[in-house]
């Protein structure tokens, strides 16, 4: 007899999670931010159905605004694996004048990430989309079920929520209804940075630190990714040794100053920390409520 | 403000992370359940764990602080409850109306707690954070003692096959740390958790506020010699590791096949240990092989253990597809397709006994029927109720059936493969919540042969032989009276019937035919083949139709299997039939209204050697129905 670690049982769980819905829907596919986490649930959806590969296409919400280094790790990713992958974009953008320096963050957000995503699951009529939200993160993140219903607009009532008992998911739906699937939620951010090393997954050199271009902005470090970023007259680039902990549109996303340059390195800054993860995200601000307002917009 | 005391070693990490990992990466998991009523100090006590297990960034305390002094119930200290009050209108309540799940390390376990609230109303709730916990802990108001809720409580987690219970006296620093109290409230509680079968519990002092007991033993409760809340939570045994002791059986959710070479079946591990080479049945077909290999994405394994995601792939070519369970050869669980299961109900629209439900077991997906209740039981009195239907947090017992056998083991055993949810088929709501008591009978067609699928393959899925009834007699003979009856008596038997009325076919399938004997013909002819169809698909058909005409009937009969057409005759006399004239038929036959009709200017031709004949005149539609069935039992 041997017991379980919890890493296992995470492992196992979210493994269990895939099949269910690739065996009880019809069109799935994986929502892929290429950061840490999204890494964890390619890695679990190519073990669930090894020697297979994963049976549905990853979805990238590109904003315009990504890291060049997300994006080249994005497709380096595919190639490598094989896998189908989906842009979706607001490719009006420019015309319509929306960029992270001059549009407020809720307007930026709603037309930068929750509409083009739900217009390419609109599309592609995808029924059921992987995500990978973790119920450490956030308060309205931690009473979400792991099948969460989406109406035909794709927003979310959770005053509505179906039971979740023992391991049995309850899939059936309405046609028009889709399903997001959190295959991670009962990881917290100490269980992905250790499987990440434990797994030996290949993530954006991002997370690691490394002299950067950067600008101090409202307390905030910002990294100059490319020339399209706004300078404030008289404002000057310094080279600082910086990383990341979440990734988003590199405008809006804080980088700490870091010396670490190794897995453990990482984890060890992540245990001794004071902020939370969300905290290097411009897009959560506001009053405390407001990921539980995005999130019953469509957001993820 | 201090620094909170931490269970993680910072010192460890800062000085040896690679240490730190290795001790993080061997750790369990134990997920447990907190219940306890309103103002019992719940999420004041999961606050407190967190913030003792810095699982509190100061960005989250500085919320929490700014939040405690604008809801918050504490006055200037730190609210701990609006840590876990997660969604927005719950948290201007200040109530927490769902389940909740939370996360916090210490440095043997990591721990997922299931936060449920403590009122009336959601035993639902309950039920479901409980489903997945392997210890409760239920929360006790030192102040205030054992509540009904508490006993409500206490039976849920019970019945949920939770086998580790803490009971958690709390807010000891309002009652002085008072021994007399806590041994009274223990007292209490035992000859209640006796009476209901929790044998054992153990009984910790504690405030969540304060942080007595939780981390530390506290040198407030001298008196107290057992663990600190912390310690017990870090020893308790899992149960997933008890089941590897069990049989084994896996539940197959998907079969790989990424090409002509490969095929693989995916599933979660719910009892028992692999190994390749062992011998395994597939349920219920009763089909053996041997494990060849058990596949993973990290190589093949030499052993697999309850718990785990894997893929096997066998020696033998044999049919088995997502619904069907691998499982020890020599020691396979049962299957049926009838049983008795405590439920709870869960939804706003009560219990339809006798409506199919999908029942989700394990990845077997059937239709289900319930009968009535046994009985309701009164989750505060646990007395047994009469009902007649479960409405919403209603607990009761009834008598499953189900339209194919489907393999379990009883919940007591095996809660994976044991507990079962009712999903509605129009609203897609998931309505209920079971746990198999044990089986009414043991399914007789469990190892039935995987072939194309026939009408025998039909016939075996249903559990019967199919037939057609074929009732025939005058108009007003009392054949759809019968027929229904017989219908509704074979269903309760949880026989799949269809019954063709001659009135109805009429209006669809007939519509263009009229009364003349070339129309009455074609009718019969129609119907035969109808009546044959359904009878290919496994089905007992009952069909009410005067057919006058004997050639026909023989006709309906040659179409059928040898001893299929069961001729019945409902034999009322024609002065009986024509007095009772329920439709008015006769009396306008004998006015010259209606043409053509049977009896009257159109002849019958009784049946010369009907299989079975009834008598209206001396029984009653129930007796002529307890009649017919007796002739033709058995039904398989």
């Amino acid at each position: 007899m041997r017991s379980l670690t919890h890493l296992e049982r995470l492992e196992a769980e979210s493994i269990h999670i895939f099949r269910e819905v690739v065996a009880e829907a019809e069109n799935p596919v994986m929502l892929y931010s290429v950061g840490k986490d999204s890494s964890v649930m390619l890695h679990l959806a190519r073990k669930a159905f090894y020697p297979a590969p994963p049976p549905f296409p990853v979805l990238h919400v590109a904003s315009g605004w990504d890291f060049a280094d997300l994006l080249a790790h994005r497709d380096r990713t595919v190639r490598e694996y094989g896998l189908k992958l989906i842009i979706a974009e607001n490719e009006e953008a420019e015309a319509q004048g929306i960029n992270p320096f001059d549009t407020g963050s809720a307007l930026y957000s709603q037309a930068q990430l929750t509409d083009p995503l739900k217009r390419a699951l609109t599309a592609h009529g995808f029924d059921a989309a992987f995500g990978g939200g973790r119920r450490d993160e956030e308060k309205a993140r931690a009473k979400e079920r792991i099948f969460s219903f989406r109406n035909a607009s794709h927003r979310w009532d959770p005053k509505n929520q179906r039971p979740e008992l023992w391991n049995l998911y309850n899939a059936k739906k309405a046609k028009g209804e889709s399903i997001r699937v959190f295959p991670i939620s009962n990881w917290t951010e100490l269980d992905i940075w250790q499987y990440i090393a434990l797994e030996k997954i290949d993530i954006v050199p991002l997370y690691f630190s490394k002299p950067r271009p950067t600008v101090e902005r409202d307390g905030m470090i910002l990294v100059v990714d490319d020339d399209r970023f706004r300078l404030d007259p008289g404002e000057e680039p310094v080279t600082r040794s910086v990383r990341f902990r979440t990734l988003g549109c590199y405008p809006l996303t804080g980088a700490t100053v870091s010396r670490a340059t190794e897995m453990n390195d990482i984890i060890q800054e992540m245990l001794l920390a004071t902020g939370s993860e969300r905290q290097g995200r411009a897009i959560d601000k506001g009053q405390s409520a407001s990921m539980e307002d995005k999130k019953a917009e469509g957001y993820f | 403000m201090n620094k909170p005391p931490s269970f993680l070693t910072d010192a460890l990490i800062a000085e040896d992370i690679d240490a730190y990992l290795d001790q993080h990466q061997h750790k369990s998991l134990l997920r447990f359940i907190t219940c306890g009523s309103v103002d019992d100090g719940k999420s004041t006590l999961i606050g407190r764990l967190l913030y003792d297990s810095r699982m509190i960034f100061e960005d989250q305390l500085a919320a929490l602080e700014s939040d405690s002094k604008r809801h918050g119930t504490q006055g200037e200290e730190i609210d701990f409850a609006l840590l876990v009050d997660g969604l927005a209108a719950e948290r201007e309540q200040g109530i927490t109306i769902d389940v909740a799940y939370r996360f916090f390390t210490t440095e043997k376990r990591k721990f997922i707690v299931a936060d449920t609230p403590g009122h009336e109303q959601y035993t639902r709730n309950m039920v479901t954070g409980a489903s997945t916990a392997d210890l409760a802990v239920i929360l006790v108001d030192a102040r205030k003692g054992v509540l009904q809720q508490t006993r409500r409580h206490s039976y849920l987690v019970h019945l949920l096959g939770i086998r580790h219970v803490v009971l958690a006296v709390n807010k000891m620093d309002l009652v002085g740390y008072d021994r007399a109290v806590f041994d009274r409230i223990v007292a209490d509680y035992r000859a209640f958790a006796t009476s209901i079968g929790i044998s054992d519990f153990t009984a910790i002092p504690i405030s969540g506020f304060k942080g007595d007991n939780i981390t530390a033993l506290s040198a407030n409760t001298p008196w107290y010699s057992g663990p600190a809340l912390i310690a017990h939570l870090e020893t308790v045994e899992v149960d997933a590791a008890a089941a590897q002791t069990q049989p084994f059986r896996m539940p197959v959710q998907w079969v790989n096949r990424p090409n002509l070479d490969f095929r693989g079946f995916a599933g979660q591990i719910a009892s028992g240990t692999i190994r390749p080479g062992d011998q395994v049945r597939i349920v219920p077909s009763g089909k053996t092989s041997t494990v060849a290999r058990i596949v993973t994405f990290d190589g093949d394994l030499d052993e697999a253990v309850a718990g785990q995601s894997v893929t096997l792939t066998l020696a033998d070519e044999v049919d088995c597809s997502r619904g069907d369970l691998i499982a020890a050869a020599g020691d396979p669980p049962q299957a049926s397709d009838q049983f008795c299961a405590t439920f709870v109900w869960m939804d706003e629209e009560a219990l339809k006994p006798g409506r199919g439900y999908w029942l989700k077991m394990g990845t077997q997906m059937v239709t289900a029927t319930i009968q009535p209740p046994k009985y309701e039981i009164d989750v505060n009195s646990l007395e047994h109720l009469a009902a007649k239907t479960l409405g919403l947090n209603a607990i009761g017992v009834a008598e499953f059936a189900t339209d194919r056998a489907i393999a379990f083991e009883a919940y007591g055993v095996s809660r994976q493969l044991g507990g079962f949810i009712l999903i509605d088929k129009f609203t897609n709501a998931t309505v209920a919540a079971g746990m198999i008591a044990f089986s009414l009978r043991r399914a007789d067609n469990v190892h039935w042969q995987p072939l194309a699928i026939t009408r025998d393959d039909h016939a075996e899925l249903k559990n019967q032989t199919p037939r057609v009834l074929w009732f025939t007699g005058l108009s007003g003979s009392g054949k759809s009276t019968i027929a229904n009856e017989v219908e509704k008596q074979l269903f309760l038997m949880n026989r799949h019937t269809f019954l063709l009325d001659g009135d109805n076919v009429r209006h669809g399938l007939n519509r263009d035919l009229g009364f003349t004997e070339a129309d009455r013909i074609e009718n019969i002819r129609r119907v035969g083949e109808v009546a044959k169809l359904m009878a290919d698909a496994g089905l007992i058909v009952l069909t009410a139709f005067i057919s006058p005409f004997r050639a026909e009937r023989e006709m309906v009969r040659a179409m059928l299997r040898k001893g299929e057409f069961i001729e019945i005759f409902v034999d009322t006399p024609l002065d009986v039939a024509e007095a009772r004239d329920v439709k008015g038929l006769y009396k306008k036959a004998r006015a010259g209204q209606l043409k053509n009709f049977t009896g009257i200017d159109s002849p019958y031709e009784p049946p010369e050697n009907p299989e079975i004949r009834v008598n209206t005149v001396d029984m009653t539609p129930e007796e002529a129905a307890r009649h017919i069935i007796a002739r033709i039992l058995p039904l398989k």
